[in-house]
């Protein structure tokens, strides 16, 4: 009874590849075998999927043309989001994309699942270096499924960020994770079916491989 | 806590890692995709591959050793190394390059790390400087910018090219010391410290590591956020988990978490 096709998203952003080795790994390690992880541009299969996950590298502005540039795609995701309740997972900037708009280079409508602006970080340390790049420990703000048997905290697991922008969400329910630099920097949300992590589970090992199979579990 | 990144690096010549690495264990130690996975379990924070191959044929060659690695690995990756255009970024991150490092072209024009940024954020945009101290002793630090592996000098001033290349959207400084590189004498501190004053993005330590103190300086000293080492890793002097002991010992913050975690 587990989630059977899982859609990676490919609107021409970077790195898919690691993306779909990551969600094949993770799905093998836990013991989720009759899970198939495909990459597409079709809405179809996004529609048809019972999970979608959005991945992302870029600016903000590319990449919202880039998903825009996929006939339907924006229509198929929400649909199935929306009103099938399918498990959506965004990733980095496919996390910034469910916010309300993008301030970066440019203003830019986001997807407005998870309301607030992306914008960007300024530390409170002048000392501190943007972007916030690197491995970084996680702050729960509030229990979630995703982050079930993942030691976070100062002597958690850590995560791999790269970005100069973050999502703050305008409902404070919605942050699931924090990471600390120079003030709180959103690290995940999710509301109902929809969830977004700001660091890159596919590059962030132990945890990246638990959370990738929290979510193959995952019944919002 | 952000952690400090400990980057082993390899230089890629025609698909095949330069010299070699000698680890135990491995089948072919000129195979940059194996030592990426044997440092990917030892728990390196980040892998850089700086590829040094003459001819733009071989470009396929580096591209299918990346795409290899990025499927075998789950660890981030700078690739660098003859990237000239935009078109080349594009291609390295679609091969599966976390971020690219532009060299020799960010100094020709460098308008190109802008429209690089733009295209592709300045999160995944590093430039690598390669300078030397041009001051005479008892004047004032100053390094210029060489490029052709430190033979040709450009007459700009290192820190004000820093400078430049942040402005335009660099979101990383790979700052490699040429008189430092291969005489394993330590980091130039000095440099470090001055580009790492001078701009608001993180800079890598590069060049000279003679021992693990020289890592621990380039952070406490350099104020580099990450420290990259070639020799010292890939020749066994000291593997990554002595490598972050090490530093952790001298009170920097380092990830622990993931160098034991056995790889199927």
């Amino acid at each position: 009874m587990t989630g059977r096709t899982v859609a990676i998203i490919d609107y021409g952003s970077g790195n898919l590849h690691s993306a779909l080795k990551a969600f094949e790994r993770a799905a093998r390690e836990a013991g989720l075998d009759d899970t198939r992880i495909v990459l597409t541009a079709d809405p179809e299969v996004v529609v048809a999927a019972d999970r979608i996950v959005l991945p992302g590298v870029g600016a903000y502005a590319d990449c919202r043309a880039g998903l825009d540039a996929v006939p339907g795609m924006v229509e198929a995701m929400t649909g199935a989001v929306k009103e099938k309740g399918t498990p959506f997972l965004g990733i980095c900037v496919g996390m910034q994309l469910l916010a309300s708009r993008g301030l970066e280079y440019a203003q830019t409508p986001g997807l407005g699942w998870i309301p607030g602006d992306v914008g960007p970080i300024r530390p409170s340390d002048p000392a501190l270096k943007v972007p916030h790049m690197g491995w970084n420990t996680l702050r729960a703000a509030r229990p979630h499924a995703l982050f079930e048997g993942i030691p976070t905290g100062e002597h958690g697991l850590h995560a791999y960020f790269v970005h100069s922008f973050a999502l703050t969400p305008e409902r404070p329910a919605d942050t699931v994770m924090l990471a600390d630099y120079g003030g709180p920097v959103t690290a995940a949300v999710a509301r109902e079916n929809v969830a977004g992590m700001q660091f890159h589970p596919e590059k962030s090992q132990q945890l990246g491989l638990a959370l990738i199979a929290n979510f193959l579990r995952w019944r919002p | 806590m952000l952690k400090t990144r400990i980057i082993p690096c390899l230089d890629v010549k025609d698909g095949r890692v330069v010299k070699g690495v000698r680890f135990e264990g491995l089948r072919d130690a000129g195979d940059p995709v194996e030592a990426a996975k044997a440092y990917d379990a030892a728990g390196a924070d980040e892998l850089c591959f700086l590829d040094i191959t003459a001819s733009r044929e071989a470009r396929g060659t580096l591209l299918d050793v990346v795409s290899r690695t990025a499927e075998a690995c789950f660890m981030p990756l700078t690739v660098g190394g003859g990237v000239r255009a935009v078109e080349d970024v594009r291609a390295l991150l679609l091969a599966g390059a976390d971020k690219v490092a532009i060299n020799t072209s960010a100094v020709k024009d460098p308008d190109l790390v802008a429209r690089a940024a733009e295209k592709f954020g300045a999160q995944c945009i590093v430039v690598a400087i390669d300078a030397k101290r041009v001051s005479a002793l008892g004047e004032a630090a100053r390094w210029e910018i060489f490029t052709h592996g430190g033979r040709d000098p450009t007459g700009i001033d290192a820190i004000a090219f820093a400078r430049l290349v942040a402005e335009k959207g660099a979101g990383e400084l790979l700052v490699t010391s040429m008189d430092r590189d291969g005489t394993r004498s330590g980091y130039d501190l000095a440099l470090t410290r001055a580009i790492s004053d001078a701009v608001g993005v993180p800079v890598i330590a590069s060049g000279g590591v003679g021992g693990l103190d020289d890592l621990v300086a380039g952070v406490a000293q350099g104020g580099a956020s990450a420290v990259l080492a070639a020799s010292i890793f890939h020749f066994g002097q000291a593997t990554i988990g002595e490598a972050k002991a090490h530093m952790a010992a001298a009170g920097l913050a380092m990830r622990l978490d993931a160098s034991a975690e056995p790889r199927p």
